[in-house]
């Protein structure tokens, strides 16, 4: 791995006075944050706030209406297409999905990066392709078709494709959206050890608050209706101290503020 | 009604727990002061109102009312039919400035109107913006056609530039693909094909017997056929065949794996889509393309001579040297030159509409439609141009 030679804790990802847009609709403006070597960072914010869309950002599908999105101080959208594609490279992805791609089998899913990308011989590839399945638990599946497994399985399939070429950066679209709450959580436990095994830094998009504080220490939140960020850093701590009470409300599940559930009802009494 | 009562309404999920008989009191009363008095009694149920909105409204016009107040002491059975007429009249009250008054109305009744007037506060109304003159329309449509138009050529430039590393053999797309792609665009293809250029030549034979044989020259429906398969209708419906099965299925392909973000999995994997799901789709149907128009072009030519056999009783080996004397080598070539060229243009729409599919699974209909009308439309435009082109080089 690359990103291995420069020390932990030093910014990887800088996001600077980001504006991302669709045509001529804005959907966030001036997000300012930096995601540090080793960090499990988290994107968090309400439904349809630009979570998904930040991370597509991320990763290089989106070119930026302004503002910059640097990897290890380079500017992203300066550098020409095959400078670009080499910073690609270190990312690795799993899509909401799991985007496998449906007319491979999953050994084959795995193959494609490795055969695109390294001089591995057919033996050498089919070793790697069988070894990253185990380490997501669907050894022997390799002769499988996405459409012959199950949702949980797809995903960790994804994970697995998206670690093929042992990437530096692993982003996450949420990762548990779908599953029940023990793969969730194995799900999390799985993200920490590769973090920790491998060195990883791992970008997540989630909402969901078990995930973030079991496994976030760094974040940044988007509001829609500001339609910019309202707050960055280690969720717990927004949890337990931010200062903007939308941030607290989303953190408590909207109880910092109103002691009982279904305090909505009871508006039109008064 | 009390507020326990109403709250066990909502948990049951029932609107009402009585019976009741139908109101017979004036519902509408104006008091001497002006202010209106909505009398709500026995049912008030979705379909037999007893009083409309508009009703409402027109009273509430009728003479300067400060406020409008909602009675409910008698009101027994209610549901949404209810509520929505309250809101509806609560909205008329805020245009006119009367003030809405419920607190006469059930605690059920007040709590759900509260949350219907909240969600349009939090959501937030979509706002009237949408609503635009027809100049506007017509210049976001000129807007949208340009941008169209630049996205056609960019796509046609990556193509381009995808075959050109092909040719030199840097493209990075998987052989394995290829050959599957050439066997369904092929081989799978032979059935559909055979059965309409059969019929296609078989057609244009008895159209033209009828007329040939008022002059006896029956024999000239061998040359007729024969010229018209060979240098164009073999090709044209090898094309429209292929814009209808193999452009339709490149389209669908391509989206269903835009709306499933395995295009996104390619990018963010530093391969080139186009590279990888367009050039093999272009090269395959470029091949099978000309392949298939011989085959059609064969079949075209058994179809006039079985019409020619078995209605104008002439001879097998007649009828086929006269084909051989019509159709020339140039013929042909003229007629493959067609279907490469038709190959190429439904591979470019099938996959152009696939890779600018939206998110949806109507989206990946649209595509799909689209990529039909266009890849016809395509194929008959290039044949104009193509038949002017060979009209001028003269042959």
């Amino acid at each position: 791995m690359s990103g291995t030679t420069r020390p932990m804790g030093s910014p990887l990802i800088e996001v600077t006075g980001l504006t991302m847009a669709y045509g001529e609709r804005i959907i966030q403006r001036d997000v300012t944050f930096n995601v540090n070597r080793g960090d499990i960072f988290i994107i968090m914010g309400g439904s349809g706030c630009g979570k998904s869309t930040l991370l597509r950002h991320l990763v290089g599908l989106h070119r930026p209406a302004a503002g910059r999105v640097a990897y290890d101080g380079e500017d992203f959208w300066v550098l020409t297409a095959d400078e670009r594609q080499r910073i690609m490279r270190r990312f690795g992805v799993l899509y909401q999905s799991g985007a496998l791609w449906s007319s491979m089998t999953l050994a084959e899913n795995m193959a494609l990066p490795l055969e695109q990308y390294t001089d591995l011989a057919a033996g050498e590839i089919a070793d790697l392709v069988s070894f990253k399945l185990a380490l997501v638990g669907l050894a022997g599946f390799e002769g499988f078709y996405p459409s012959e497994i199950s949702g949980g399985m797809k995903k960790r399939a994804g994970l697995a494709r998206a670690m093929a070429l042992d990437p530096d950066i692993l982003f996450f679209d949420e990762p548990s959206a779908g599953l029940d709450p023990i793969t969730s959580r194995q799900l999390d436990d799985l993200i920490l050890e590769l973090r920790d095994s491998l060195g990883s830094t791992v970008v997540a998009v989630t909402h969901e608050l078990a995930s973030i504080f079991a496994i976030g220490n760094n974040s940044v939140f988007l509001d829609g209706e500001a339609g910019t960020m309202l707050a960055s850093g280690d969720p717990q701590r927004l949890r337990d101290e931010s200062e903007v009470t939308v941030v607290r409300r989303f953190l408590t599940r909207g109880e910092s503020d109103r002691p009982t559930g279904g305090a909505t009802l009871q508006r039109g009494d008064g | 009604m009390s507020d326990g009562n109403s709250r066990q309404r909502l948990e049951d999920g029932a609107w009402s727990r009585r019976d009741g008989r139908p109101g017979t009191a004036p519902v509408l009363v104006r008091r001497p002061d002006g202010v209106l008095r909505l009398c709500l009694d026995g049912d008030w149920l979705a379909g037999r109102l007893p009083v409309t909105v508009e009703q409402v409204a027109a009273e509430l016009a009728d003479g300067p009312a400060p406020r409008l107040v909602c009675v409910a002491d008698t009101l027994e059975r209610w549901d949404s039919g209810l509520l929505s007429l309250l809101a509806r009249v609560r909205e008329r009250c805020d245009r006119l400035d009367v003030i809405f008054d419920d607190s006469g109305l059930p605690a059920g009744v007040r709590r759900l109107l509260a949350l219907a007037g909240n969600e349009a506060g939090q959501g937030g109304r979509p706002s009237d913006s949408k609503r635009t003159t027809l100049l506007e329309r017509i210049g976001r449509g000129g807007i949208v056609v340009w941008c169209h138009l630049v996205d056609m050529t960019v796509f046609l430039g990556e193509a381009t530039v995808a075959c050109g590393r092909f040719l030199t053999g840097r493209a990075r797309c998987r052989r394995s693909d290829l050959l599957v792609i050439m066997q369904e665009c092929g081989a799978q293809a032979l059935p559909i094909v055979s059965l309409i250029s059969l019929l296609v030549g078989l057609i244009l034979a008895f159209v033209g017997a009828v007329q040939l044989s008022l002059f006896g020259a029956q024999i000239y429906v061998a040359s007729l056929v024969g010229i018209a398969i060979v240098r164009v209708m073999g090709a044209i419906m090898a094309g429209i065949i292929m814009a209808g099965r193999t452009g339709a299925a490149f389209a669908a392909r391509i989206g269903t794996m835009q709306v499933n973000e395995e295009i996104d999995a390619l990018v963010t994997l530093g391969i080139n889509p186009v590279e990888f799901l367009v050039l093999p789709r272009i090269v395959a149907l470029a091949v099978m393309m000309p392949l298939l128009c011989l085959y059609a072009d064969l079949m075209g030519i058994v179809g006039g001579m079985a019409v020619g056999v078995l209605m104008l009783d002439l001879n097998i080996m007649e009828y086929l040297e006269m084909t051989k004397k019509a159709v020339r080598l140039q013929d042909f070539w003229i007629g493959i030159f067609h279907s490469a060229v038709f190959g190429v243009l439904v591979a470019l729409a099938g996959c152009h509409r696939g890779l600018r599919c939206g998110r949806s699974a109507s989206a990946v209909g649209d595509a799909t439609t689209s990529a039909v009308v266009t890849g016809i439309v395509s194929i008959i435009v290039a044949t104009a141009v193509i038949t002017v082109a060979c009209n001028m080089l003269g042959i």
